[in-house]
């Protein structure tokens, strides 16, 4: 069955590698392979080995190639690995191609017909009859397709030395309890499985063992998180247009607050509406916010296009609402699908006039829940849109986390007078910065005082929200804003900094670059090349980033665009080190990898 | 001339504010123009009504009509939102908060052209609010270019002829299934004033769609929406009387010369039948009644269509009795068990 069966048993021993490698299941979409890959990988969650899943998939529903890669690793790597080590190689269209790519003394898993061992012989073939297996599984010859995919589950976990127990809990909860379907998968990963062990003489080197290392874990995708993060953070108006890859927020957002935000009658605490378009979706979230709920919409690039005018309004009307957009690569046609961080400069600077916003930047599932609750915080605070950018690659794909922890903080609803402190004023002017801090008060619509009303409008408003064209009382508005803009300095997230002693080589990056720039870095170190890393988290930036910068002589941004997009708000910023600001610039459309990163880095530094 | 030394107090309404009350600042319109004429019936309206203030929101978007909230109701929150799209900031603004009466003037150019989309979608969520197109068929604050409300046919100031057929918005909000469609005319106080006061018992999207004449760029000889030419053509449907809730029914009609459509709010509309037997409650009739108006070129007004059992957003959120907007962390925020429960599911 395989090129290099002649190899002993006893070399093969010594060159084990145990839960260090990468599976890469290439198939058609639409084929249902999305259970058996989560089943695979939970598997091996459930063996306590730090695991990651990442779906590659085209912009349709049926048809098209897709992949998913499942990353094992010990050390708790979780970036995409570049190099596959296990090709389970299903999809004829792609198959030659998926398997030329393969580093020699690769896996890979192949059914018969394909005959891919004439493509490679330098790969450990294992060439499978499937379509024979699926059929001893079922008489149902709709299903058969679908129990092909769990039949390579059981190949793969034989070859790997996976615990089936583990595999029958996986697959008990991929199927919610439907005991039909849970035995029927069952039955036809043992048929893989048996035949695996009946038939292939392994001859590669990968294998799972047991660790200790995700007890206590989960396993969520970053808008599933975020959506948590949402229900907690008590929104009450969410308002989307379904778009990739955002729309799971929305959706998860919807069963989590059915299930958590309806009061002992069956009420709820929440609307959702879906809207007719990204403009009527932010149009929703800004008249909500206006009116005093705390209030969100969820979209992608196209989306912030959208809504740009919209948004506009909201930054000098002042106007909370908080804006998700998982990022992705641009236009809807061709690369919807492919993962980007290039809404940067769009987001922060989205709009006519001069406008700049707060921009939040979780880089794990776990902020993508706590900056949820920041951004509601932040939006009342400074009542103005506030952008909470994730990607594809965060938003949908799974990671292994930490348990979300309860939030401590009590939400800050910002400064609203209601009418018993109106009353108590005397006086109130919508405009005014009364504490010197540039946010002024505000009032909601409903609020029984005479002078609670104000008339909200675009740029053309004093201090009283009255009607002007005065050139001061622009100017005015605008530096207030801009005075708003730095105290909000103070309140965005923290940036995340390590400093290593001695290190003259500083990186900078954001978002979900972070677990390939930690993987880099012990990479950099085994080279002998030392670097501190400070990872944004927010926008405007904090002090702590001209101190980071200045204490290093060379500064690599790191980022997923093709303009350098941070590089060059940071050059903004700090124009006077503009120079000492180079770029590692990753923009094909896949989730960055770490030896691409320590490659780029080598590649200067040498 | 006798001074006098104490002047007579001013009539007051229900909850004792007087129609001053209820205005707002001056106007910066064009002197005659038919919007201001709205206005003062939207005053007139509230304050007969006797609305309180702080419970309504003033709602538009961009041009010379959505200027307008601004003069009246200075005591309401406003929001001049952005072009054709204030019906958005009004469904958020409703989710929000359910207590609020939503009152929402536009034109013809924000509703019918930049802002048609978000108009259906109005509709056919059923917001409750009243959404008023003053509609002169014409962009004023750009001085004078056609709007696809203009008449086919019809002729700019300038002597340009406008060769596309207009959208007619009662027409369309009928097809939508809107549960309140009205036409009304600037220059008939006395009709508008009626249905805006019935507009705001309706439970739903109660339109109105006025004739507002342009007295700067459509008022000439040829428009098509004149003075001259509605006063002119304008055929009411039927003598509106709105009765409100708290009220009695006094006036004596002759058996089967009026119908009495009952509001939500238990207030009455009572419409006394001119020349044509015309039943609002019937779809079908408003639809051929409206096609035939335009085949014809006549200019009806009057209720066209209303159906008070329509269910509207609010009821389609279920959410808790109070206004969202009103609720505190112990409502917003679920338990620590709530987390719990979530993590070990994932775990």
């Amino acid at each position: 069955m395989t090129s290099l069966a002649t190899e002993s048993e006893k070399a093969l021993d010594k060159s084990r590698i145990v839960n260090d490698f990468s599976i890469h299941v290439a198939t058609i979409n639409g084929s249902g392979s999305q259970s058996s890959n989560n089943v695979l990988m939970r598997s091996i969650f459930q063996m306590g080995i730090p695991v990651s899943g990442k779906n590659l998939f085209p912009s349709n529903i049926a048809g098209l190639p897709t992949w998913f890669t499942i990353r094992v690793n010990k050390n708790g790597y979780i970036a995409r690995k570049k190099e596959v080590d296990i090709l389970v190689a299903m999809n004829p269209q792609t198959a030659f191609e998926d398997v030329k790519s393969l580093p020699a003394g690769a896996v890979c898993v192949s059914p018969v017909e394909l005959k891919l061992d004439a493509v490679r012989s330098d790969v450990h073939h294992y060439q499978v009859p499937f379509t024979e297996l699926a059929a001893q599984a079922t008489d149902q010859i709709k299903l058969r397709k679908l129990l092909t995919n769990m039949i390579y589950v059981g190949v793969v976990g034989e070859l790997i030395n996976l615990d089936f127990k583990e595999v029958e809990i996986a697959i008990a909860r991929q199927f919610d309890g439907k005991q039909k379907a849970i035995d029927l998968n069952i039955t036809a990963v043992n048929k893989g499985r048996e035949w695996a062990k009946e038939n292939i003489k392994k001859a590669d080197p990968y294998a799972v063992e047991r660790l200790n290392l995700t007890k206590g874990k989960i396993i969520i995708d970053g808008n599933a998180a975020a959506a948590i993060g949402c229900v907690f953070a008590g929104v009450s108006v969410v308002t989307w247009y379904p778009i990739t890859p955002s729309s799971s927020l929305a959706e998860s957002l919807e069963e989590y607050l059915e299930q958590y935000r309806k009061d002992k009658d069956g009420k709820a605490t929440f609307a959702v509406i879906q809207a007719e378009d990204e403009l009527a979706a932010i149009g929703m979230a800004l008249g909500a916010g206006w009116a005093g709920t705390r209030s969100m919409t969820t979209t992608s690039g196209p989306g912030i296009s959208l809504m740009s005018e919209f948004v506009g309004l909201g930054y000098f009307a002042e106007i909370p609402a908080v804006i998700f957009d998982v990022q992705r690569v641009g236009p809807s046609t061709g690369m919807p699908t492919r993962t980007a961080q290039a809404d940067l400069f769009s987001a922060y600077q989205l709009s006519h006039g001069d406008t700049k916003h707060i921009v939040l930047l979780p880089g794990s599932v776990e902020e993508c829940y706590s900056m949820a609750m920041a951004a509601f915080d932040l939006t009342e605070r400074f009542q103005t849109p506030v952008f909470v950018l994730s990607d594809l690659d965060i938003g949908m794909n799974n990671w292994m986390s930490d348990p979300f922890p309860y939030p401590t903080k009590d939400l800050d609803r910002g400064k609203v007078l209601n009418a018993e402190q109106l009353n108590k004023l005397g006086e109130f002017a919508r405009y005014k910065d009364v504490d010197g801090d540039g946010i002024p008060y505000r009032t909601l619509p409903g609020t029984n005082s005479p002078i609670a009303a104000y008339f909200t409008r675009g740029s053309g408003h004093n201090e009283k929200a009255q009607y002007t064209e005065r050139p001061d009382d622009y100017e005015n508005l605008m530096n207030r804003l801009n005075k708003k803009y730095d105290t909000a300095r103070k309140y965005v997230p923290k940036p995340e900094i390590t400093i290593e002693k001695d290190a003259k080589i500083g990186l900078i990056a954001f978002g979900s670059s972070d677990p390939a720039i930690l993987e880099s870095r012990d990479q950099l170190k085994v080279a002998n090349i030392t670097t501190s890393y400070f990872r944004l988290k927010a926008l405007p930036f904090t002090d702590d980033l001209r101190k980071f910068v200045e204490s290093h002589d060379r500064i690599y941004v790191v980022e997923q665009n093709r303009d350098a997009q941070l590089r060059e708000l940071i050059t903004m910023e700090l124009p006077e080190y503009a120079t000492k600001l180079k770029s590692v610039l990753h923009y094909d459309g896949l989730p960055i990898d770490a030896r691409f990163i320590t490659d780029a880095i080598m590649a200067e530094e040498r | 001339m006798v001074e006098s030394t104490a002047a007579k107090a001013p009539a007051t309404n229900r909850i004792g504010l007087t129609q001053a009350d209820y205005k707002g600042s001056p106007s910066t319109l064009c002197d005659g123009c038919g919007h201001d004429a709205i206005t003062s019936q939207i005053i007139k309206a509230a304050y007969e009504l006797a609305l309180e203030p702080h419970k309504v929101a003033k709602l538009s978007g961009i041009g010379c009509s959505s200027k307008t909230p601004a003069y009246f109701l200075s005591r309401s929150h406003g929001f001049n939102a952005v072009h054709g799209r204030m019906p958005s900031i009004a469904t958020g603004a409703s989710a929000a908060n359910k207590e609020l009466t939503l009152m929402a003037v536009s034109g013809d150019g924000d509703t019918a052209s930049i802002g048609l989309g978000q108009f259906c979608h109005l509709v056919r969520r059923n917001v409750p609010m009243v959404y008023i197109v003053e509609n002169n068929g014409v962009y004023g604050l750009t001085k004078g270019q056609f709007s696809a409300t203009a008449d086919i046919g019809t002729k700019s100031k300038g002597g340009e002829v406008n060769e596309f057929p207009p959208i007619d918005l009662c027409g369309l909000a009928l097809e939508l299934g809107c549960g309140f469609v009205a036409r009304s005319f600037a220059g008939d106080p006395k009709q508008l004033v009626a249905l805006l006061k019935s507009a705001l018992s309706h439970n739903g999207t109660a339109i109105l769609d006025v004739i507002s004449p342009c007295v700067t760029f459509n008022n000439h000889e040829s428009s098509t929406k004149s003075y001259k030419r509605a006063k002119e053509t304008e055929m009411p449907l039927h003598e509106i009387g709105y009765i409100p809730f708290y009220e009695q029914i006094a006036a004596d009609y002759e058996p089967g010369s009026t119908i009495d459509v009952k509001m939500h709010d238990g207030s009455h509309i009572v419409l006394k039948k001119l020349h044509q037997d015309y039943d609002p409650t019937d779809r079908f009739q408003a639809m051929t009644t409206i096609y035939k108006a335009n085949q014809d070129k006549q200019f009806l007004t009057g209720l066209l269509y209303i159906d008070e059992k329509k269910t509207s957003l609010t009821e389609m959120l279920h959410t808790v009795d109070k206004p969202l907007a009103s609720l505190t962390q112990t409502e917003l925020r679920p338990g620590k068990e709530a987390l719990n429960e979530i993590m070990t599911s994932l775990m």
